[in-house]
C-alpha cells in the first residue's frame, strides 16, 4: 500500500497549461478518481503518474519519495488503458507474463502468480485463447490480470470502463471495487464519467482546465460543491444555479427543490419561486419538472430555467403548463461568489 | 382518407440516346465489364500472352533466325541449359543476391520505419532524400554506381584510402583500389548494396505503414509492463509487423531477383560468369545468342518455385492474428 503525493504538478504543451499547479494526496490504498470532462488534463496527470511524460514543473512522490527521472519501466505503476492494450499475438497467458518476464522474475516464481491473479479475476479458462477472441468483459479482466500479476505499488486506470457495453458497466464496477477491497493497492482512477466516480471512488478529486477543483467523498462533492464549477459538473441533472444579485448566486440540487405545498418547513425559505412548468418528463424512479422562473427572483434579462426532481412513487399534483410555488429551504441552498464561483458561507445573501 | 389528395409522381421514361446508356450503365452486369475490361485486357495482352508464348517458345527449338514454334522439342532446352555451368552459377548469384539484399532490406526497413515514426527537425526533407532512389530510373541509377565503384576514379576507394583503411601497409592491401566490379565476391556484393540501395524506400514504405497501423498505447503498455527498447521492438513491434514484412519481403524479392539492368551495367555477369544472374543470363543466351528456347527456358526455370513461394508467403501473412 502507497501513498501517492502531487506537488505542484504542472505539464505544458507549447502555450496549452495542460495541469496546472496541481496538488493531491491519495491515503493509503485509497481508491481516488479524477474526474473531469474530456480535455481537462486528467489523462495527462495519470501519463504523468505512470511516467509517459516528463512534468514542467513540480513533483510526484510515490511513498514520499519523488520518481521523477524514473523511466515507466522501473516505476512500480500498473496502468490499465482504455483500449485495454492487450498484445494481440501472444496468448492471454503471454500478455499476463509479459509484466514478469520483461521484469526478469525467476521462472519458477512466474506460474504462482499467473495461477493466484488468473483466480482471482476468474480467467483461468481463458489463458491459451488469443486477446481478439475474447469479449470486452473477459478483455478487461485479462488487462487488470497483467496489471495486478507483479504487485504493483499504484494503480492507474484510464477510463477502463467506458469501452465496455452499458449493460456489463455496472456489475464490471462492482467488480473493480471488489477487486479494489481484496488486493487494498492505491488507485487512481480517471474517469469523465461522475456515476463511474461517484459510484467507484473513496475520493474524487474534479478536475477542469488543468486545475484542481475539489478534492473530497462523493457525498462532499455531491451535497457541498466548492464552487461553481463541481456544482454545474456533478450530478444530472446537476444543480439549479440561480443568480440573486451582482456578487450571488444560489445553488439548489433538482431535488431539494420543493413544490411549496409538500415542503415540510412552512415559512422562512431561502427561495421562493412562481415556476411554470414547461414540460415534464416520467424517468421510471423519478420525474423531472423542466420551468420558467417569474417572480421571487431579482429582476433579470433573461427568465431562469430550474429542474425539479420528484419521486415516481406519486403522481405530480400538476401538469404541464402550470404555474406553481417551488421553494427551496435554507438547509439545502448553498451560495456562491458570483465573480470568484468559490462557495460563500451559508446565510450570506438571504432573498429579500 | 386523405391519400388520394396526395397525386402520385408520373414517372415519364425518357427515350433519349444518353438516357438509355445512362439506364444500361445502371445495370451492374453492363458496369462491371465496363469497368474489368481494361484491366483484365491489359492483363491478357502483357502478363498472360507473353507468358504464355515464353512456355511455348521453351518448348520449341526456336532462334532468332527461326522464330516459328513450328517443333516441339518437350524439354530439351532446360536440359541444355541445365548442362551449363553458367546456368547454375547464375542460379546461385540470383538466389544469394536476392536473399542477402532481402536480409539487409529487413533490418534497414524496420530502422528506417522506426527513425521515421517520431517527428524530427529536416524530416521532410529526409523522407525526400530518402524516396530518391526508387523514383531514380535503373539505368541512371546503375550508371551513379558505376562511378561510385569506378576501377581507378571511385570516390569510395578514395576516402578509405584517405582513411587509411586502403593503400600500402593499410588494412585492406596495398592496392590503392579495390577493383569492386572486377572480383567475384566484391561484385556481388556490389550488386546486393546497389538493390539495397534501390529497394529499401519501397521496403520502408510498406513497413512504415504497418508501424503507424499499431496502436500507441501498446508501445506505452509495454513501457510501463517493464518492456526495454530490444524487447518492445522484438516482442511487440515486430510481430505485429510480421505480416507486413512478408509483403515486402515478396514484392522486393520479386522485384530483385527479376531485375537485370543493375547487373547489365554494373558488371556483365563479369568476371567470366562470377555475378552472371538469372535473368541477364536469359537476355544473352536467348537474344544475344539467338536460341529464344534456351533463354525462354532459362527465364522460366524459377517460376514454379516463386509461385509456390509467393503462395505461401501471401497465405502466412493473411492466416496472422490480427495485428
Amino acid at each position: 500500500m502507497s501513498v501517492l503525493t502531487l506537488r505542484a504538478l504542472s505539464k505544458r504543451y507549447g502555450r496549452i497549461h495542460a495541469v496546472d499547479g496541481v496538488n493531491l494526496t491519495s491515503g493509503e490504498g485509497e481508491l481516488l478518481a479524477i474526474l473531469g470532462p474530456s480535455g481537462s488534463g486528467k489523462s495527462t496527470i495519470m501519463r504523468l503518474v505512470a511516467g509517459l511524460e516528463m512534468p514542467t514543473s513540480g513533483d510526484i512522490l510515490i511513498d514520499g519519495k519523488s520518481v521523477l527521472g524514473i523511466p515507466p519501466k522501473d516505476r512500480n505503476v500498473a496502468m490499465v488503458f482504455q483500449s485495454f492494450a492487450l498484445y494481440p499475438h501472444m496468448s492471454v497467458r503471454d500478455n499476463i507474463l509479459f509484466p514478469l518476464v520483461a521484469r526478469k522474475v525467476p521462472k519458477p516464481l512466474r506460474q504462482p502468480k499467473l495461477d493466484q491473479v488468473s483466480r482471482m479475476l476468474g480467467i483461468e479458462d481463458l489463458l491459451d485463447r488469443r486477446p481478439t477472441r475474447l469479449s470486452g468483459g473477459q478483455q478487461q479482466k485479462v488487462a487488470l490480470a497483467r496489471a495486478l500479476v507483479r504487485d504493483p505499488e499504484l494503480f492507474v486506470f484510464d477510463e477502463p470502463l467506458s469501452s465496455l457495453d452499458a449493460k456489463i458497466r455496472s456489475q464490471a464496477r462492482a467488480e473493480l471495487r471488489e477487486l479494489h477491497d481484496r488486493t487494498g493497492i492505491t488507485m487512481l482512477y480517471v474517469t469523465h464519467d461522475q456515476i463511474e466516480a461517484l459510484g467507484l471512488a473513496d475520493r474524487i478529486a474534479v478536475i477542469n482546465q488543468g486545475r484542481l477543483h475539489q478534492v473530497g467523498t462523493p457525498r462532499e462533492l455531491y451535497m457541498d460543491p466548492a464552487d461553481l464549477f463541481v456544482a454545474g459538473f456533478v450530478g444530472t441533472p446537476p444543480m439549479n444555479l440561480l443568480p440573486i444579485d451582482d456578487d450571488t448566486i444560489a445553488g439548489l440540487r433538482p431535488e431539494h427543490l420543493r413544490l411549496a405545498s409538500t415542503a415540510s418547513a412552512a415559512g422562512d425559505y431561502a427561495l421562493d419561486l412562481e415556476v411554470t412548468v414547461n414540460q415534464l418528463e416520467y424517468l421510471g424512479s423519478e420525474w423531472l419538472a423542466y420551468g420558467t422562473v417569474h417572480s421571487g427572483l431579482p429582476e433579470q434579462g433573461e427568465p431562469q430555467q430550474v429542474i425539479a426532481r420528484l419521486p415516481a412513487g406519486t403522481e405530480p399534483p400538476f401538469s404541464t403548463g402550470d404555474r406553481c410555488r417551488f421553494v427551496g429551504t435554507h438547509q439545502d441552498v448553498r451560495w456562491f461568489d458570483r465573480n470568484t464561483g468559490k462557495r460563500k458561507p451559508a446565510a450570506v445573501g438571504a432573498v429579500a | 382518407m386523405n391519400s388520394s389528395t396526395i397525386a402520385p409522381v408520373e414517372h415519364a421514361r425518357e427515350e433519349g440516346l444518353l438516357a438509355r446508356l445512362g439506364r444500361a450503365l445502371d445495370r451492374p452486369q453492363v458496369l462491371v465489364w465496363l469497368m474489368l475490361g481494361p484491366a483484365v485486357l491489359y492483363i491478357i495482352a502483357f502478363v498472360g500472352f507473353p507468358f504464355i508464348l515464353a512456355i511455348a517458345l521453351s518448348l520449341s527449338d526456336a532462334t532468332i533466325g527461326d522464330p516459328s514454334l513450328d517443333r516441339y522439342v518437350g524439354l530439351a532446352n532446360f536440359a541444355a541449359v541445365m548442362r551449363q555451368d553458367a546456368f547454375w552459377i547464375a542460379l546461385r548469384n540470383s538466389l544469394l543476391i536476392t536473399a542477402a539484399s532481402i536480409g539487409l532490406l529487413l533490418v534497414l526497413a524496420t530502422a528506417a520505419s522506426e527513425l521515421l515514426v517520431y517527428s524530427f527537425r529536416g524530416k521532410r526533407l529526409f523522407q525526400v532524400l530518402f524516396i530518391l532512389p526508387w523514383a531514380m530510373p535503373v539505368s541512371l541509377a546503375a550508371i551513379a554506381w558505376l562511378w561510385l565503384l569506378d576501377s581507378q576514379f571511385s570516390p569510395v576507394d578514395w576516402v578509405l584510402v584517405q582513411l587509411g583503411l586502403l593503400g600500402p601497409g593499410s588494412p585492406l592491401g596495398p592496392f590503392s583500389h579495390l577493383y569492386y566490379l572486377g572480383r567475384p565476391w566484391l561484385g556481388i556484393a556490389s550488386l546486393v548494396v546497389a538493390d539495397v540501395w534501390r529497394m529499401l524506400p519501397l521496403a520502408t514504405i510498406i513497413v512504415l505503414a504497418a508501424r503507424l497501423s499499431i496502436p500507441e498505447e501498446r508501445f506505452q503498455q509495454a513501457r510501463i509492463d517493464g518492456a526495454g527498447f530490444f524487447r518492445i521492438l522484438f516482442r511487440i513491434t515486430i510481430p505485429a509487423l510480421r505480416p507486413m514484412l512478408i509483403v515486402a519481403i515478396l514484392f522486393t524479392s520479386l522485384l530483385i531477383i527479376g531485375e537485370m539492368g543493375m547487373v547489365e551495367i554494373l558488371t556483365r555477369g563479369a568476371p567470366g560468369h562470377a555475378t552472371q544472374v538469372l535473368p541477364y543470363w536469359a537476355y544473352l543466351k536467348g537474344i544475344q545468342s539467338g536460341s529464344l528456347g534456351q533463354g525462354a527456358a532459362i527465364a522460366l526455370f524459377l517460376f514454379p518455385f516463386l509461385l509456390v513461394a509467393a503462395v505461401l508467403a501471401l497465405r502466412a501473412a493473411y492466416r496472422s492474428p490480427e495485428a
